[in-house]
């Protein structure tokens, strides 16, 4: 067994002691978000689990089997602060106080011998160092994953296929498009075509915040399908900006049918139908209490 | 060797798939379709697709092909009932089918056949049309 180890496993509990007290003396203390038994739980856990590894004589590479479960409890503990919302900075904090806890201990013990505690110091230094970039490393990796269940979320609830008429459709697009929004935009749209047997689909881009050469291949590429379904498609909701870029950009949408407003689409849509919309002679109310 | 039943209704040909198309059959639905669009002077093919589920670049083209050749023997092609799953797959291939009309269905395809060759054709009573019409 090397020194360091020997020194981990004979000082752990004045290590823990030391790492408790730095922790809660730190101010970014989140004690609504972690209770202190759980807290001095999870450093104790830690605690073992490098004592252990470091007494396999591994002190410098981090990614050896010994110490997978440090590893794996390092892991644990940033994903879980992560999805509790602590910030990067606490969450860093945690292994860097530990760092200060160990070195506390070494000087204390060391002190009458310089050499070796300048180089049981470097080598803590760099197994902390280590072991902080691993809980950056998931810690990120767990707000990542939250974002990207968030995205799917939102994937969900935007694409709505509204049947404004018989036989005609309006799908407004809000957000930007990218690839995976696409297909689900052009499949939902697609279903509902075969499922309502509307021949007309407007695509409203209003809430679209601009049409790169990109987005403008996901509008053709959904147009081409609804053609191919069988079924006429009309974009509306083209701003001044918008057909600026398009022009600029160089797109050609000379053979899709576009519109400034969705009620010019549905204007237009209502011709290809045949349908026409009146104006009685007066307004009459919405006739409630009848 | 199997192949695709093509029925002659009127001025035009209807076709409907029932079998997924692997290459030996479309080649001879195209063959067949094309003999049959020049022995009757057929005006209008109709290709109903609803059972197709599985389409690859090959049928695309066929699809493609069979529509150009018509043209030129003065019909028109329409493409019925394609699955969303199909249209998909054809405009990610960049199989655009541009020449080929399409329609939802069977009696919307109809429809825009009548449109297309320029029979008058009440859209309430779907009566066929009288076949001396272009005969003389």
């Amino acid at each position: 067994m090397n020194n360091t180890a020997q020194l981990l496993q004979n000082n752990k509990k004045k290590i823990l002691e030391n790492w408790m007290q730095n922790q809660l003396a730190d101010e970014a203390l989140r004690d609504d978000l972690i209770s202190n038994e759980e807290l001095r739980r999870q450093s104790d856990e830690l605690l073992n689990g490098l004592a252990t590894a470091t007494a396999s004589g591994n002190v410098e590479n981090t990614y050896a089997p010994e110490y997978e479960t440090v590893t794996e409890i390092l892991s644990d503990i940033s994903i879980t602060r992560a999805r509790q919302g602590f910030t990067p900075r606490e969450t860093g904090m945690y292994v860097l106080s530990l760092k200060q806890a160990i070195n506390q201990v070494l000087e204390e013990k060391l002190s009458d011998q310089p050499e070796q505690l300048y180089k049981e110091l470097s080598i803590i230094n760099k197994l902390l160092d280590n072991l902080s970039m691993i809980t950056f490393d998931t810690y990120i990796k767990g707000r990542e994953e939250v974002i990207l269940r968030q995205n799917d979320e939102i994937n969900e609830i935007s694409t709505p296929v509204i049947r404004v008429w018989e036989g005609i459709l309006a799908l407004p697009i809000i957000g930007t498009l990218d690839s995976a929004r696409t297909q689900v935009v052009m499949e939902n749209l697609l279903l509902e075509i075969v499922n309502t047997g509307s021949s007309i689909a407007i695509l409203d881009i209003s809430g679209v915040p601009a049409v790169d050469s990109l987005v403008a291949q996901h509008l053709i590429k959904t147009v081409s399908a609804t053609r191919l379904m069988g079924a006429e498609c009309i974009i509306s909701g083209i701003r001044a900006e918008i057909a600026q870029t398009i022009v600029h950009l160089g797109i050609d949408l000379s053979n899709i049918k576009t519109k400034a407003t969705l009620a010019n689409a549905l204007q237009l849509a209502f011709s290809m139908r045949g349908v026409e919309v009146k104006k009685t002679a007066r307004y009459t109310g919405l006739n409630l209490n009848k | 060797m199997d192949r695709i039943p093509i029925l002659k209704m009127g001025q035009f040909l209807l076709v409907t798939i029932q079998v997924d198309l692997y290459d030996r059959l479309a080649l001879n639905l195209e063959n067949d379709l094309i003999n049959m669009v020049s022995k009757t002077g057929a005006r209008g093919v109709l290709i109903d697709i609803s059972a197709v589920s599985i389409v690859d670049s090959f049928m695309g083209r066929i699809l493609g092909n069979i529509a150009s050749m018509s043209r030129i023997m003065d019909a028109e092609t329409v493409v019925v009932g394609m699955q969303p799953a199909v249209a998909i797959t054809l405009v990610e291939l960049g199989l655009t089918l541009q020449g080929v009309y399409t329609a939802l269905d069977v009696e919307k395809g109809m429809e825009l056949l009548h449109d297309k060759i320029g029979t008058i054709e009440h859209p309430e009573d779907e009566e066929e049309e009288a076949p001396h019409d272009d005969i003389d």
